[in-house]
């Protein structure tokens, strides 16, 4: 088969007439960010540094920390995964608020003010915006966060209808950013609590049909340091980036504990 | 059924302040926060009848001396109501001031002096109360002198 006409490829770029295509020019503005700087190997205190940055109208908090570390101080330490709120690595206190900096929009905020960075409260900071979450994750441990069944395997899937599967469907949607525990007042005065987000994860499993050990957990919630600690305060529900009904869950948990125990 | 514990690659790590010694079984919060929301409602409509009767009813504000209170508790359903107000007050307040000292006290001594002075007083202030509404005797005899007021009844 021979083809004399051999169609060509079509370019892998292609130029456009200047003023062809875009949606217009980003507007910009400038902002000044300042950040609760903290390092034990130098100093005990914390103190603030700050940076005057020109960011465009799509930019996030992250953007702005990824600006300062990549082109003006590259010791400042954060943590960020992937960047786009499912990891739940950057939950941070942004003028004031837990938020996730990767979906806090700069132009959401009042740019007119300096933007306040700082860490979450309530967990021992290591590094500027990074903390031990370790005490976070212990009581999230605590709460057995994974099916239990008792009984024999079944030869196909667990079955479960979709109003069992609705009926928590809201705390499945956590993704561990400690945003809600450490906006916890709670929380913050000793530590003991086990959480908003560990009682989330543990309502997760509670009120799932398919699993067998949620007297368990409610034992486990049902300490001193447990569900009863819990004012209502609502600043979890507040802080929670993924808009779950913490305190309602909470809450659910308690009732939960009062019909089981009543 | 036993719970398989699996070691967490970090578990060891968790600074000491954060790790919870000891666990509490039982269920003493819980109880404690039923009774919160039950004892609660109950003050509203004990409080309220209370206020109306002393401030509203009658002459109101005006009608309340040691007369009136000592007609209230000559009738066994108001020493009653009084008692259960009492009690549930206190109880109420006591419980709430103690969760106070746990939310906002960080060292365990402290908390620890500050419910000793609180558990102290609740004590004395709801066995002199109930002290007072059962002994209150409205024509008293001091050294044999009757102080006989318009209506004690005259012997």
């Amino acid at each position: 088969m021979s083809t004399e006409t051999i169609e060509k490829e079509p370019a892998s770029k292609i130029e456009l007439a200047p003023g062809v295509g875009g949606g217009g020019e980003i507007p910009t503005f400038d902002i000044t960010l300042k950040v609760r700087r903290y390092n034990p190997e130098v100093s005990d205190d914390a103190h603030w540094d700050e940076w005057k940055l020109t960011m465009y109208g799509t930019d996030r908090v992250l953007d702005a920390l990824h600006k300062v570390k990549w082109e003006h101080d590259g010791s400042v330490s954060f943590r960020r995964s992937c960047a786009h709120g499912v990891c739940g690595s950057d939950a941070m206190r942004i003028n004031g608020r837990n938020r996730l900096a990767c979906k806090t929009l700069l132009k959401d905020l009042d740019t007119s003010k300096p933007i306040l960075v700082e860490p979450i409260k309530g967990l021992p900071v290591e590094k500027d915006l990074i903390v031990d979450m370790e005490p976070f994750f212990q009581s999230y441990r605590e709460i057995m966060p994974f099916l239990v069944s008792k009984g024999h395997e079944p030869t196909s899937e667990r079955l479960q209808s979709a109003e069992e599967r609705e009926r928590y469907d809201d705390t499945t949607k956590c993704i561990l950013c400690a945003a809600c525990t450490s906006s916890c007042p709670v929380f913050w005065t000793d530590g003991q609590y086990f959480g908003p987000a560990a009682i989330v994860n543990a309502h997760r499993f509670i009120f799932d049909s398919r699993d067998d050990a949620g007297d368990m957990r409610l034992e486990i919630l049902n300490d001193k340091e447990g569900v009863w600690r819990c004012r209502t305060t609502f600043n979890c529900t507040e802080a929670c980036p993924r808009g779950i009904q913490v305190t309602k869950a909470i809450s659910e948990v308690k009732q939960a504990i009062l019909t089981r125990k009543v | 059924m036993a719970v398989p514990i699996i070691e967490s690659p970090r578990s060891g790590r968790v600074a000491p302040e954060y790790s919870r010694t000891s666990s509490s079984r039982g269920n003493f919060e819980m109880i404690a926060w039923l009774f919160m929301r039950l004892s609660g409602a109950i003050l509203v409509v004990l409080i309220f009848v209370h206020l109306w009767t002393s401030m509203v009813a009658g002459d109101g504000i005006n009608g309340v001396d040691f007369g009136f209170v000592a007609g209230k508790w000559a009738s066994p359903i108001w020493q009653i109501w009084d008692l259960t107000m009492l009690w549930l007050a206190m109880l109420h307040g006591t419980n709430g001031v103690r969760v106070i000292i746990n939310d906002y006290a960080e060292k365990n001594s402290t908390r620890m002096g500050l419910k000793a002075v609180l558990y102290a007083s609740t004590v004395v202030i709801v066995i002199l109360g109930t002290l007072v509404i059962f002994t209150f005797d409205p024509c008293p005899v001091i050294d044999g002198v009757a102080h006989v007021a318009e209506y004690c009844p005259t012997s």
